[in-house]
């Protein structure tokens, strides 16, 4: 593979302290110098010389750790293909599946297949994440130490809560002999019941069912009690609600090894959305729910102070004809993998909210460094994962434009601020948006 | 009017007084020896019921074929929904056969929106889940309104399961757009969160909600709450949210008692005031074909737009 300079971007890449106008060597599938002003002839042999736009920003590829590929199984919504296609349309180098496949992640055999899958379609780097128990069932464990050995970096039942306080706490004790977090998605059932949209005055005035915030909060107390109780690694999913991040944070200032996730969709939109522009959109439908104002707002306050780690999509694609139905009977979920950049610049970035190297943070070195994968740094020697992102780009986000098999989406017709120029997995230009001027040769 | 009717929600107040004004001239047509005018001849309406009705379907085709509508009935036992069709290809289905008017019954909320938004027929909701009954609000204050020849500054208590009633929200929002003082009452476990935002007074004390009123408004209680946990007994429920005489008695003294039916006697209501003086139950149902016909006719019945 060809040697590559890109010259003239700023690099932002907060785990070695760099902000600013950098030259960026890549050799291969490794990033071979970082420096001022490098030449062409520093790189001892053949080279080709990316200029780098003004404007555009290059940091270590951005990795969603929240992301359903459904792929066995669910082919009709989402491939490892069109999933991986999206990432890297969306900036993103790495994703991490979740095991709700049919059948389920919660043996090698099914790992190996997503992970060949992976390797066939060629784009963004894959890391299946596991089952906690088999089937997703909540009742034994799943095989982790197999899982673990076949490529897993974390385990789940996610879809559902681990069924039990017993299930949890061995789980965190098991998976704590592998370094795994147990990844959870947070949902008192019973307080869950039938509901379809976050328990306020949108649901009660539209006759939907409502899911109160602390559905949430709930299981979160358990299992940052249980994280504590022994010293396992818990990371809290898409969290929604505001005393979910109060939970967070009293489990931090504990000691308690817990970190949270929240979605674009959580820190942009309120249930509000269940009104219009289109009344009953099944594509602002999915689990967690939108909350309300308050609870949107404490999302927010929570990436800019720090308490949240990282920001996930929880892309969740489904089929059109199973989204073109009563709000009821809708599944939970929409896709997220080619909107988050975006939503992120336009709506933390710009208004002053967070730094971009906080961002970076956020979408890349804190989710690397949860699923203790490689990734969240630009530094000489380490794997050239580029994401090179366009701050001030306009974007109008098209649904039916998108890679993802699936198109529901609730931002489609959104004018936004920021998107992504390119995306470098292992040295190889794997999306270039050619509008951004950008041409990696 | 809009093209459809989804709700109260999408009425002005001059649009709901348009209605309630239509439905007077149509009663008289009800009065009539042959009770039958040309209004809607050659005009097709389909009345999709995925829920079990008999008072509400009943009383649209009667108000169709007053109307002298073509009409027919697809409820869910005979359709293909026990195929497994969705209801977006059953009303598309539908729609390829040119009918002027859905009428839809179902019972996930926001079904007739869906609907709306897919159909060029114009759809009249009939009651979506836990959303909207907009003709029966409708009838309400069109009966409300014949005993009391006014709604504004009426003071109007509502009293039963209000977590799940689509009565309750179409008549929370007719009443308040007229000006009416709304009291609402339930037990705790069935008031929807943010229920005061609507407008109303919310309250626990069934002798508070009645105190005075003008009109008592009782909703239906579902036996099966009870495994919901929502109450612990149907004896528990009547003895502290029951409409007995004694109740009535807090009211004013020309109170009228509605029920939007079925009524369960002996839970939410004592038979001797669902039969008794002050009861307008079988008006409310008389009045139901003449709003609806009036429904019908200022969506579907004028010329072609």
């Amino acid at each position: 593979m060809a040697k590559r300079l890109l010259k003239g971007g700023r690099v932002v890449d907060p785990a070695n302290g760099r902000d600013g106008v950098f030259d960026v060597l890549v050799d291969g599938d490794r990033i071979a110098r970082i420096g001022p002003d490098l030449r062409p002839g520093d790189a001892g042999g053949d080279v080709i010389v990316v200029e780098v736009p003004s404007g555009l920003v290059i940091c270590p590829g951005l990795v969603d750790m929240h992301v359903h590929l459904r792929e066995p199984g669910q082919e009709h919504k989402e491939t490892v293909a069109t999933g991986t296609a999206a990432a890297v349309a969306g900036g993103f180098t790495a994703v991490a599946c979740m095991p709700n496949t049919s059948p389920v992640n919660d043996n090698a055999g099914v790992t190996e297949y997503i992970l060949k899958k992976a390797a066939e379609a060629g784009l963004a780097r894959v890391y299946p994440i596991g089952a906690v128990s088999r089937g997703q069932k909540g009742e034994q464990l799943a095989e982790i130490a197999e899982l673990k050995q076949a490529g897993c970096v974390a385990i789940t039942d996610d879809g559902h809560p681990v069924a039990t306080a017993l299930l949890m706490r061995r789980a965190l004790e098991y998976a704590g002999m592998f370094g795994m977090p147990v990844i959870e998605h947070c949902e008192e059932q019973t307080l869950k019941g039938d509901g379809v949209a976050h328990e306020g005055f949108h649901a009660s005035a539209l006759g939907l069912r409502g899911i109160p915030g602390q559905a949430e909060s709930i299981m979160a107390l358990r299992d940052i009690s249980l994280a504590e109780l022994t010293g396992g690694v818990v990371h809290i999913a898409h969290m929604s609600a505001r005393q979910t991040l109060d939970a967070v944070r009293w489990g931090k200032s504990r000691g308690a090894r817990v970190t949270c996730e929240v979605t674009p969709h959580h820190f942009v939109l309120t249930d509000e959305m269940l009104r219009g522009p289109i009344a009953y959109d099944t594509n602002v439908k999915m689990n967690p729910p939108l909350r309300e104002t308050a609870d949107r707002d404490a999302m927010v306050a929570g990436l800019a102070d720090g308490s949240v780690d990282v920001i996930a999509t929880d892309h969740a694609p489904h089929h059109y004809d199973e989204k073109r139905v009563e709000f009821d009977h809708a599944p939970f979920g929409i896709t997220g993998l080619e909107t988050a950049v975006s939503l992120c610049f336009d709506r933390l970035v710009h208004p002053g909210i967070v730094s971009l190297s906080r961002l970076v943070e956020l979408l890349s070195v804190n989710p690397a460094k949860i699923l203790r994968v490689p990734g969240g740094s630009l530094a000489e020697g380490a794997p050239a994962d580029i994401s090179i992102l366009a701050p001030d780009l306009q974007v109008t986000v098209s649904a039916t434009a998108m890679r993802s098999k699936s198109k529901n989406t609730p931002f489609d017709g959104w004018t936004l601020r920021g998107g992504v120029a390119a995306t470098i997995v292992g040295g190889r230009a794997v999306y270039v948006n050619d509008v951004t001027g950008l041409t990696l040769g | 009017m809009k093209k459809d009717l989804l709700g109260i929600a999408d009425l002005s107040r001059d649009e709901i007084y348009l209605v309630l004004d239509t439905a007077e001239a149509m009663r008289e047509i009800g009065q009539r020896p042959i009770k039958k005018v040309p209004t809607m001849r050659g005009k097709t309406v389909v009345n999709l019921f995925y829920e079990p009705s008999t008072r509400t379907r009943t009383s649209f085709e009667i108000a169709e074929k007053r109307l002298s509508a073509d009409t027919l009935n697809i409820a869910v036992a005979t359709s293909s929904v026990l195929k497994g069709e969705t209801l977006v290809d059953t009303a598309m289905n539908i729609e390829a056969m040119a009918p002027d008017v859905i009428v839809l019954r179902h019972a996930s909320s926001g079904a007739a929106h869906l609907l709306s938004r897919l159909c060029r027929s114009r759809v009249i909701n009939a009651g979506d889940g836990m959303h909207e009954h907009p003709t029966q609000a409708l009838l309400d204050a069109f009966t409300i309104r014949e005993h009391k020849r006014r709604i504004e500054g009426l003071k109007v208590a509502i009293v039963g399961d209000l977590l799940h009633s689509r009565v309750l929200r179409s008549n929370v929002l007719l009443l308040t757009a007229l000006g009416a003082e709304v009291w609402v009452c339930g037990p705790s476990t069935l008031v929807p969160v943010g229920v005061e935002r609507l407008g109303v007074r919310a309250t626990t004390s069934v002798d508070e909600a009645v105190k005075d009123a003008d009109v008592i408004m009782m909703l239906r209680i579902q036996q099966e709450r009870m495994q919901g946990a929502f109450f612990p007994s149907v004896r528990e429920y009547f003895n502290t949210f029951g409409m007995t005489m004694a109740r009535v008695a807090r009211a004013r003294p020309d109170v009228i008692i509605m029920h939007p039916g079925p009524m369960n006697r002996g839970v939410e209501i004592a038979s001797d005031v669902a039969d008794g003086p002050f009861s307008v139950i079988l008006e409310q149902v008389a009045n139901g074909v003449a709003v609806r016909m009036a429904v019908l006719y200022l969506l579907a019945g004028g010329a072609e737009d």
